[in-house]
């Protein structure tokens, strides 16, 4: 037991748990694979992994760098940093609406043709940036 | 959980020395060759907020909400009824919870349900994107493992990583209608709900103790930004090497990841809440059809559901099928019926509902005129001819609900042909693809005591 603990490197449990985890896992591959979707059922998993870790989070680190490039007022950087976040989620989360994407299933699902939101998000985001100017002028006049 | 005393984790290294698994050497020879740049990026994580405090706190949010979000996806694969055959996907081997049938009070119970799931889906959306920034130097860490566990435990990530960011997505793109990824929502959803549920049990079967101790020591919720320093050097590696000086504290960290959730639920939450329809800024429900009695919002128009305006005129007949007899009627003929009126909601899958007045005649009361007044089923046909819901079956309690109804009216008015004029179904608590729109046919079997 001590030898498996050692050589696998956690307890036996944790194997185990794993291996119980990878066996639905698989189960559901195996059950997937014979529809025609599959393989880009598997692309967008892994790609939804790829986007974030690779593309997402590299781009709004970079941001923030350049940010923290340009000023080293700490609360300045964080009155810029809330509302581009805020907007960035919204657009994140939103982006069909944002960008009007929606085919013929938006038309028939709501008898409304969709709309380029790109406005709406862009009001909201200058309203994040307008509050959070105010409250760094106010942080300032206090100071 | 197991009666081994911690540690638990697959990481035994601690402060002392790396401990390698079996095969020694390759863990050994990997972690001594270092491909270029891992050294540059290893000491490029800075932030000195990253630890096992921040990421615990994290993880408990995400701890008491994600399984609030698995139970009510579920549930509305019950709600569609797998008994009568209705729950998509159809055939799910034996990975499914247990079913019952799903009642019809209290008549919110698919409002609720259902606009938790995909509320609370979007409101996680930074808390979900807060913890994984909190440990992504993990991510970039070499050697990439130093023992079997190790690597078994990595890919467990990749499950869970890819199961929530694959849940999100998909589930963004549905209730946005921007069907981009080209696969059968329902499928993929369903088992990708499933492949994030075992991989996040695993995670949180091997990581609770971590989570726990960390919160547990020294807590940082008060902690200004000037006092902000970075957390000892913990063995999973969060903390930085080289960390910089804090411009954000670890409470405006989580303040921020709370405002945006906030941000998300104040735009989301009028697709469900009818007085505050119109806050739903950048949604398709946020949006009114029309003026008017009927000017809430339509699933599924006449035109795409190829129903004519023939179809539906004067010529139009409901036949009623039962053990005794079969009967057809006309609009008139309905409308003379006993008339019941309830104020119901009407809840889609899609997260988005809607509060109405339906007028119209009691399934119960259109059963006792071909057979008894208490079917066990009743199956419901639409005039539309394709589509995946142009037929639903009701179970006894649907049907027997005193509320469930064939509605002819709303709000006073007759059904817009959108609504499913000459005649829908609404029943409590029943999802809105069951409410069937522009009914030519209601066959109701057997009795529902038998």
């Amino acid at each position: 037991m001590r030898d498996l603990r050692r050589g696998y490197g956690a307890a036996p449990w944790h194997l185990l748990l794993l291996l119980g985890c990878f066996a639905v896992a698989g189960w559901i591959a195996l059950r997937l694979a014979g529809e025609a979707s599959a393989p880009r059922m598997l692309l967008w998993f892994l790609g939804a992994v790829v986007a974030h870790d690779l593309v997402l989070f590299p781009l709004y680190a970079v941001a923030d760098r350049g940010l923290r490039a340009v000023t080293a007022d700490r609360v300045l950087v964080n009155h810029l940093r809330v509302p581009a976040l805020g907007a960035g989620l919204l657009f994140l989360v939103y982006l069909p609406g944002v960008l009007g994407l929606g085919d013929g299933t938006y038309v028939a699902a709501t008898g409304l043709t969709p709309r380029v939101l790109v406005g709406r998000w862009l009001a909201v985001s200058a309203g994040l940036f307008a509050v959070s100017a105010a409250g760094y002028a106010l942080r300032r006049r206090r100071r | 959980m197991s009666p081994h005393p911690p540690p638990t984790g697959s990481d035994e290294r601690a402060t002392a020395g790396p401990a390698y698994g079996f095969p020694t050497g390759l863990w050994r020879g990997l972690e001594r060759r270092r491909p270029p740049g891992v050294d540059a990026v290893a000491a490029a994580w800075r932030s000195p907020v990253r630890g096992p405090w921040l990421t615990s706190v994290l993880g408990a949010a995400l701890l008491v909400a994600l399984p609030l979000v698995v139970v009510t996806g579920l549930l509305d694969w019950i709600a569609y009824g797998p008994r009568l055959g209705q729950a998509f996907p159809r055939d799910v081997g034996w990975l499914h919870p247990p079913v019952f049938d799903w009642p019809t009070r209290p008549a919110w119970l698919f409002r609720v349900t259902q606009g938790l799931h995909v509320t609370l889906g979007i409101v996680l959306v930074p808390v979900v994107l807060a913890k994984l920034w909190s440990v992504v130097p993990k991510l970039f860490d070499w050697p990439p493992a130093r023992s079997p566990a190790q690597v078994l435990e990595r890919l467990s990530l990749l499950l869970l990583v890819g199961g929530i960011l694959f849940q999100t997505a998909t589930g963004l793109l549905n209730i946005q209608y921007a069907y981009l990824f080209g696969f059968d929502f329902y499928t993929a959803h369903w088992y990708g709900g499933w492949i994030f549920t075992v991989a996040l049990v695993s995670h949180v079967a091997i990581k609770l103790p971590r989570m726990v101790t960390a919160l547990r020591g020294p807590g940082f919720a008060r902690t200004p930004v000037a006092a902000t320093t970075p957390e000892p050097p913990d063995r999973d590696g969060l903390v930085a090497r080289r960390p910089g000086p804090a411009t954000v504290s670890r409470r405006g960290v989580l303040a921020l990841t709370g405002g945006g959730a906030l941000l998300l639920a104040a735009l989301t939450v009028g697709q469900s809440v009818d007085a505050l329809r119109r806050t739903a800024l950048l949604l398709p429900r946020g949006r009114r059809p029309g003026p008017g009695p009927n000017g809430f919002p339509v699933n599924r128009t006449v035109s795409a559901a190829g129903v004519a305006p023939a179809d539906t005129g004067a010529g139009w007949r409901l036949t009623v099928r039962g053990a005794d007899r079969t009967v057809a009627l006309d609009r008139a003929a309905l409308l003379a019926l006993p008339q019941h009126t309830a104020r119901l909601p009407i809840a889609c899958v899609e997260g988005w509902s809607t509060e109405q007045t339906w007028t119209g005649v009691r399934l119960r009361d259109l059963a006792a005129l071909v057979g008894p007044s208490d079917p066990a089923t009743a199956r419901v046909r639409s005039l539309e001819r394709a589509g995946l819901f142009n037929q639903a079956v009701l179970h006894a309690g649907q049907v027997g609900d005193g509320d469930a109804l064939l509605a002819l009216r709303v709000n006073g008015v007759d059904l817009a042909p959108d609504h499913g004029f000459p005649a829908r179904i609404i029943v409590p608590a029943l999802p809105g693809v069951h409410c069937t729109k522009w009914v030519r046919e209601i066959t109701f079997g057997g009795r529902g005591d038998a």
